[in-house]
Formats: C-alpha cells, structure tokens, sequence
C-alpha cells in the first residue's frame, strides 16, 4: 500500500506537486493510524455500544437493547461505590508516596558521585520487573508463611499477629499500594531527574551573586524550574494510576469481599470472570466520564491559577 | 579554626546522610528481588522449617530444574518470546514511519494527530478488553497469539512514536536533503541515509516495547485459554491458582520471567529518560 502510494506520487506531474506533498506526511502515519483506529476506535464504539445492550457471554438468549437500565443498576450497585472510593483511595496514596519518594531519589542523584552509575542502574530496576510480577513478589512477601513483612510489622508493634494483611478487610489495600510504589518510584525519579538536570547552572551563580541562601535557591530556582514538569506529570500519572488495574487483580483479585477492588479491576472482573460485557462496557463508560471530568477540573484549575498570579 | 571545622563536620555529615539515604533506596529496591531468589533456591523441607531467615542453610538449583522439565513453562516462555519479539518488531516499524512524519513534516493537523495520539495514552485500556474479544472472536484471533501481537502493536505505537520522532528530532535535516538533492527519493534518503543513523534508538524503541509486551496481562488472560498458548503471566499466575503451595517452583519461573526483563533494561537503561519523557506517561 505504502509503497505504491509512494510510487504514483513519484511518478506524479509537476502540477499535483501540492498534492503529493499534501499526501506525504500521512502515507508516512498511515499504519499508526489504521492500526489505532482498528483496534482503539473500533472497539471504543463496540463498547459504547455494548453499554446500552445485554451483552453476556454465558447466556446468550438474553440479548438486546435495554436503554439505561445498566447505569441504573450502576447506580444502585454497592460494589461500584464502594470501588469508587477505593479508586481515589488507591490512586491518591500511591501517587503521593511514589512523587515523594521519587523527589527525593532524583534530589539525591543529583549530583557527582563514585559509582553514580552502578547506584542508579539498582534503584531504576524496579521499573523493568514486569508489573505482574512485582504484584506476585509483595504478595509472597506478605504472606507469612514465606516472607518477613508480616513478621517484622508484628515485631515493630503495627501487627498485633504476623497475619497476611492482604487477607485483611481494613488493610489489604496497603498491599497493592505497597507494590505499587516500589515499582512507581524510578518513573517520578527519572522524569524529576530530567527535569533537574535541565536547569541551567548560570541560574544558580546568578542566585547566588544576588545573596540566595541555601533555601531560597531551592525554592527559587530548583522548585520554580521542576512546577511545570512535575504539574503535568502529576496530572498524566494520576490517570495512568486510576486506570492500572494489574496489582490488584494479581495480588487480591479485589478482595477481601471487594474491599480492595478498584474499577478498572472491577471492569476487568466483570469482563473476564462473568462475561457480562454489556455491564462491564457501562462501567467503563462511567470510569471514562470521571476521568474526563478530572482532567477538565484539573485544566480549569490551571487556568484559574494562572489569572490568579 | 573552629568555623572551618564545623563546615569540615556539616559537608561530612551531609556526605554520611547521602550516603545513608541512597542505601536505602538501593535495599528497597533490591529486596524483594533477592527475596524471590532467595524462595527459589530454599529447598522446599527448609522453607517452613527455617521461616524468614536471610539465607537457607542450604540452597538447591532443584526448583529451577523442575520448572524448566515437568512443567508448561517452557511453553509460556517460548509464546511470550514470540509475541514480545513480533511486538516490538512491528511497532520499531511502523513508530519509525510514524516518529518520522511527525519530526520532519509541517502539515494541517499535525498537532491534531499528536494530540491525539498522546490522548491514547491516558485512555483506560482495560475498557477495551470486553469488545476486542466481541471483535476478535469471529475473526478467529481470540486464544491465539496473533491476536495478542495485533493488540499489543496498536497499544504500543503511540508511545514509540514519540520516542521514535525524539530519536529523529536529534538528526539534522540537512543530510536527506542532500540526499534527495542527489537523487534520492525521500524515501530512498530515510531508508539509506537515516535509519542507519537511528539504529540505536530504533534499539532502545525494540527494548522498551519488549519490556511492555512482556508484562502485559490482562489482554492476555482474557484472550488466551488453551495452556500451550498463554504467554508468561498468564501461565504464571494460573499456575499460583493452580499450585499455590508450590513456592519453590512459583518463585524460580519468577525469577526466570525476570531473566528477560532485566537483560533488556540493561540494552535500554540509557535511554530511560527519552522513553519514560515520550508521551509522558510510560509505565
């Protein structure tokens, strides 16, 4: 297709020049986009579709049109509120920790020193380890028949018996935020360090020439040249966090009766283990009207924030 | 004298809390990786016996040979090796004409498309999971591992395009215009002039979308069901369900999942910046 395309406008006259040069760029993004729209819009439609329809795969006589009747069952259904809550819960918990502890990484690789290098191939590791698999990890190291958490939490006075928190209602939540942190903190480190990096040394003399201690060259210059970069990766990675539904469904499956169940896990469950796509695809239509709505609070916010200043 | 020493001791123990701060994180990090290793090798009558010591008294390469002989997960690493590898071929090729028309073309809509495409990024994919199966069904690509690889390249290219156009960006415009200027079609000039010149970022590109493939999960799980198809973390996690007091053997295919993982953070750790920047949310 390409190469053809590429060859007639080659062999095009003079007078279509404007076309071909028009066409060029996008014989060159056509795979990405006929593969985007194949498997991204195609099934985005199918599943709009699908949220106002009984889709279910184990019972397929019941089929057909049913109006809003799934976003009222939504409305009515305990387990969505209840994963709602676990959501902010979840997304706000690990963002905070990973952006904090990330900051502090980048802070402390920011500078020379012997075997930066060997130090920073270790603490980025986490990130490469298969997200699946540091969900299996924590969830071996909070079991306490093979690994130490429950132990040592019990010994420091936080457990009152070394018992597998995971099977904990009130706290089986920290266990996938735990994996999720420790397998989040290299992205905020490296992005934070980049941003660092990028700040011109001429910033710091010019600071310091105008009589800036310590701390008002950190906020001045330091934090005034990282807001920008970490605001818009905050605003990405929170959505990115609500919709990671991988930890949960591998180390808890949403248990302890749903205590740990979040809605892209929830979606999943629905898909995967009922095979009700119509109630899954109604479910992930609310997911997406929320994160709509966030991101639109967020820009707002921005934009007040600005006319502000 | 006395206010010399006192900066002397502040810049030492400013050196010590440094120090300290990233051992830290260096234990953190490494920690639970070494505890996997560490249930791997405890041969399985010292596991319950010793509870959470350091290190078993003795140690046994047993699980490993086991896993490797009686079990399907010669199977599931062979399958995800497959998909990753096709994965990330089809995405290095398809990003770079992407990444390329995206660097050197100024065109109507050209930050539509890139909005767009960083749009896809932030987009639940996991909502896609019930109609790609629907779709797929009848096409016959559901429980087979094209279907995975056709899923994994279109999730995928978005984000290699923008890594594949900073690899671009970073190539002076001048050299293919010397080359179209000597005859060559642009085409000609992209293939034989620069992608040669971008064979490390293409490199980088493979490794990241590798990386990506390997650890998907849940387009796998709902996708495949027949045991000599599933890639890795879908063998894995049915063999927990399966087996789940079988430590010694969950533990070693754990760590032999994460053979691949690490050898190709290695390939990429350079260029982890310009990965995890493009598009700006990578996990």
């Amino acid at each position: 297709m390409a190469g053809r395309a590429l060859r007639l406008a080659r062999q095009a006259p003079a007078g279509r020049r404007s076309f071909r040069s028009i066409a060029e760029p996008w014989t060159y993004l056509s795979p990405t986009l006929v593969l985007i729209a194949l498997l991204m819009l195609v099934p985005l439609i199918v599943g709009i579709g699908f949220a106002f329809q009984n889709v279910q795969i184990l019972n397929p006589f019941k089929r057909g049109f049913v109006g809003l009747a799934h976003f009222q069952a939504i409305a009515n259904d305990p387990i969505f509120w209840l994963a709602l809550v676990n959501t902010l819960w979840w997304t706000f918990a690990s963002l905070i920790l990973q952006f904090l502890l990330g900051l502090g990484l980048a802070l402390l690789l920011w500078r020379e020193f012997k075997g930066k290098r060997l130090v920073q191939a270790i603490v980025f590791l986490p990130w490469a380890v298969p997200s699946f698999l540091s969900g299996l990890t924590f969830a071996w190291l909070f079991n306490p028949v093979v690994g130490p958490f429950p132990h040592w939490l019990h010994a420091l006075g936080l457990l009152a018996s070394p018992d597998n928190i995971l099977a904990d209602p009130a706290l089986a939540m920290w266990g996938p935020i735990t994996a999720n942190v420790w397998w989040g903190i290299p992205f905020f480190a490296i992005t934070i360090l980049a941003a660092l990096q990028s700040i011109p040394n001429e910033m710091y003399e010019a600071a310091a020439i105008d009589g800036a201690g310590m701390l008002a060259r950190f906020r001045h210059v330091t934090l005034a040249y990282l807001v920008p970069t970490i605001a818009i990766t905050l605003l990405l990675r929170t959505i990115w966090i609500a919709n990671f539904g991988d930890l949960v469904v591998v180390m808890t499956g949403g248990g302890p009766a749903n205590q740990t169940q979040i809605l892209p896990s929830y979606i999943f469950t629905m898909a995967f283990r009922k095979l009700d796509f119509g109630y899954a695809s109604a479910l992930s239509m609310v997911l997406l009207a929320l994160l709509f709505l966030y991101a639109i609070l967020i820009l707002e916010m921005r934009r007040r924030l600005r006319s502000a200043f | 004298m006395v206010v010399a020493g006192t900066s002397q001791l502040r810049r030492r123990l400013g050196f010590f809390g440094h120090w300290l701060a990233l051992a830290l994180y260096v234990l953190a990090a490494l920690f639970p990786l070494f505890w996997l290793v560490k249930i791997a090798v405890t041969p399985t009558d010292l596991l319950f016996g010793e509870g959470i010591r350091l290190w078993p008294s003795s140690t046994t390469l047993g699980n490993f040979a086991t896993v490797l002989r009686a079990t399907d997960f010669p199977w599931y690493f062979l399958n995800s090796v497959i998909v990753s590898l096709c994965t990330a071929a089809a995405v290095t090729v398809v990003a770079s004409l992407s990444g390329y028309a995206l660097s050197r073309f100024a065109f109507r809509w050209k930050n539509a498309v890139a909005f767009f495409l960083l749009l896809t990024q932030i987009f639940p994919l996991v909502m896609l999971i019930a109609p790609i199966y629907r779709l797929m069904t009848p096409l016959g690509l559901v429980d087979s591992l094209m279907g995975l690889i056709l899923v994994y390249t279109a999730y995928n290219t978005p984000f290699a395009t923008f890594l594949m156009q900073s690899f671009f960006e970073g190539i002076p415009k001048g050299l293919e215009e010397a080359a179209m200027i000597d005859g060559c079609t642009r085409f000609q000039a992209l293939w034989r002039v620069i992608l040669p010149l971008t064979l490390p970022g293409m490199g980088a590109t493979l490794g990241f979308v590798f990386t990506a493939a390997w650890s998907e999960l849940l387009f796998a799980l709902m996708l495949i069901s027949t045991e000599t198809r599933m890639t890795f973390p879908v063998g894995l996690l049915t063999f927990v369900s399966k087996f789940s007091v079988d430590w010694g053997q969950m533990t070693a295919a754990a760590v032999l999942a994460l053979i691949p993982a690490c050898a190709f953070f290695a390939v990429i750790q350079r260029y982890l910046v310009q990965g995890l920047t493009a598009g700006a949310v990578k996990g």
